[in-house]
């Protein structure tokens, strides 16, 4: 892999940027690996990345359907914060946070993190009563978190209205300044890349069919391109997919798949130099590098595969945006799309074993795994290199639905982000 | 953008009326003090999600506020039809009923 640096750049500028090597091979699979990963969105390419790097096991497979990343990593509004209530998902996701203030390095590809800090505002007495709840367990779990009042907010986005004469007004805010955006599509090709200098073999444009089973464990996959791919290890990262994965394998998840909308604006001037979202009314917003607003929805209610909702909904989203921003009333909006979120009953991931021996599963991020991917994909790679969960993934097992040992975020993931 | 054919007030109606409220003939085990914790949370939580045809609840919320079932394609989102609760899902209509 040739490494990128200033230098580089300048080097390749002498050739007019005509010989700079591909970024990754595109080879053909292999009739065996050691481990199988389905699905090359960002979660995949992370667990196939530390599953070379940490584990050194590089006879692996990513076996992406479309192209990499092309899946939710393309489409979310790239929120990555750590502020979660409960301690086994707090210490997950600022595991992540802890891998993400690194990673660009790690990786040698610039993923554009930038920590422009997270507000989640309060709109009433018991919005502000749970934002001081989870600033405090947040502290207790070493977790950088502030409660703002309605002063300590407008200080720091001042072209937000809060006026106390609106609807719903801003009652204060969680604050968590480390918190802030990524570049998605720089997420899913740095671990890519970097996954490929390693020797992971990435099979693009391979739909998975069924998965193949001997005895209640599973052998491989069978694939639409390639036919039958042997692994001793599957891990399924197919995100939205996840329940049709399953159905392959004889099992059903406590999953249901929904679609999740965003929008972006036309580019404007720099006017929004951090990232607000509210449970209450319903949105989120933050203002790409590029200059556009970048804008999020609720999910769609219905159960949906068909990767866009209902107009509804971002009418829905644009009131609420309208609400706190009178200022951009009159942007007009350029672009809008859906994904497909894999929701489950408490918000938080399943990274499991299953059923079936030899076959895990990473999937139930719904609206909110961007901010996981490296921490997702660090605990995933121990699991499938080990067979068997590590510390921080143990409470997300699949079985938690039948002990009752539910991790309910509906609090702190209770918008979609 | 659903139009969603209510089955009890005979219209074709926008679907900013209706709330979806899940998959249908989701039967709750008849003796639950005597289900496994397996039983149980099969019930509770696990879902088939198909992508394809499904059966799902919506309720009238902004109309007659009855309960009803759908089949909706969760790929194509194109919409079968509906039907009463107690009638099945072959019987699924978008015209006909009495107002
Ligand atoms: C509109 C929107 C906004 C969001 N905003 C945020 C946010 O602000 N912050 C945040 O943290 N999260 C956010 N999310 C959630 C986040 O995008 C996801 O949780 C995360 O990206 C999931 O990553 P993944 O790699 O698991 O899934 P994906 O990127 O969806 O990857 C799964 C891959 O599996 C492939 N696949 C499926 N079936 C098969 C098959 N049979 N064979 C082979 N391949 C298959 C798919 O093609 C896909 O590429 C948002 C999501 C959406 C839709
Ligand atoms: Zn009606």
């Amino acid at each position: 892999m040739q490494r990128y640096s200033g230098f580089g750049l300048l080097r390749h500028a002498m050739s007019h940027h005509e010989n700079w090597q591909r970024v990754w091979r595109n080879p053909k699979p292999k009739k065996q690996y050691d481990v199988i990963i389905v699905g090359g969105g960002g979660h995949g390419l992370a667990t196939a990345y530390y599953l070379a790097k940490v584990h050194n096991i590089t006879n692996v497979a990513v076996i992406e359907k479309g192209y990499l990343g092309g899946g939710n990593t393309a489409r979310n509004t790239t929120i990555v914060r750590s502020n979660y209530l409960w301690d086994e998902s707090a210490l997950l996701y600022e595991h992540a946070m802890k891998l993400w203030e690194g990673l660009s390095q790690d990786l040698n590809y610039n993923v554009m993190f930038s920590q422009r800090g997270v507000l989640n505002l309060g709109h009433t007495l018991q919005d502000m009563r749970d934002i001081e709840r989870r600033v405090n367990a947040n502290r207790l779990n070493g977790i950088d978190s502030v409660a703002l009042d309605t002063q300590g907010v407008q200080e720091i986005v001042p072209i937000m209205d809060c006026t106390t004469s609106r609807r719903y007004p801003i009652l204060g805010a969680s604050w968590q300044p480390r918190a802030g955006v990524a570049r998605h599509d720089a997420v899913a090709w740095g671990y890519a890349r970097a996954a490929d200098a390693l020797g992971v073999d990435l099979i693009q444009q391979c739909e998975v069919t069924d998965i193949l089973t001997e005895d209640g464990a599973a052998t491989g996959v069978m694939t639409k391109e390639y036919g039958a791919i042997k692994g001793d290890r599957i891990g399924c990262v197919v995100a939205g997919n996840s329940g049709v994965l399953a159905k392959m394998a004889g099992f059903r998840l406590p999953i249901e798949s929904h679609p999740l909308q965003a929008l972006v604006s036309e580019p404007i001037r720099p006017i929004l130099d951090t990232v607000v979202m509210s449970n209450q009314v319903h949105g989120y917003i933050s203002q790409s590098d590029k200059g556009d607003l970048v804008i999020g929805a609720g999910i769609d209610g219905y159960n949906g595969y068909g990767q866009r909702g209902s107009y509804s909904t971002i009418e829905h989203t644009l009131q609420a945006i309208v609400e706190l921003f009178p200022i951009f009333s009159r942007v007009r909006m350029n672009r809008q799309w859906g994904g497909i979120v894999d929701t489950t009953p408490d918000a938080c991931p399943i990274i499991s074993d299953t059923p079936v021996e030899n076959l895990f599963f990473n999937c139930g991020w719904g609206t909110g795994g961007f901010k996981a991917t490296p921490g997702s994909g660090h605990v995933f790679a121990q699991t499938l290199a080990k067979g068997k969960a590590s510390e921080l993934a143990k409470p997300f097992s699949m079985f938690r639905f039948h002990t009752g040992a539910l991790v309910d975020e509906h609090g702190a993931a209770g918008v979609a982000h | 953008m659903f139009r969603i054919y209510c089955p009890y007030c005979g219209e074709l109606r926008e679907e900013e009326e209706f709330h979806p409220k899940g998959p249908a003939h989701l039967a709750r085990p008849a003796d639950p003090d005597n289900c496994t914790d397996e039983q149980w949370g099969d019930f509770l939580y696990f879902r088939d999600n198909p992508r394809g045809l499904h059966n799902e609840l919506w309720v009238h919320a902004l109309g007659c506020r009855k309960f009803f079932n759908v089949t909706r394609d969760t790929q194509t989102y194109l919409i079968k039809g509906s039907y009463r609760l107690g009638e099945s899902p072959d019987q699924a209509r978008t015209s006909g009923d009495q107002a």
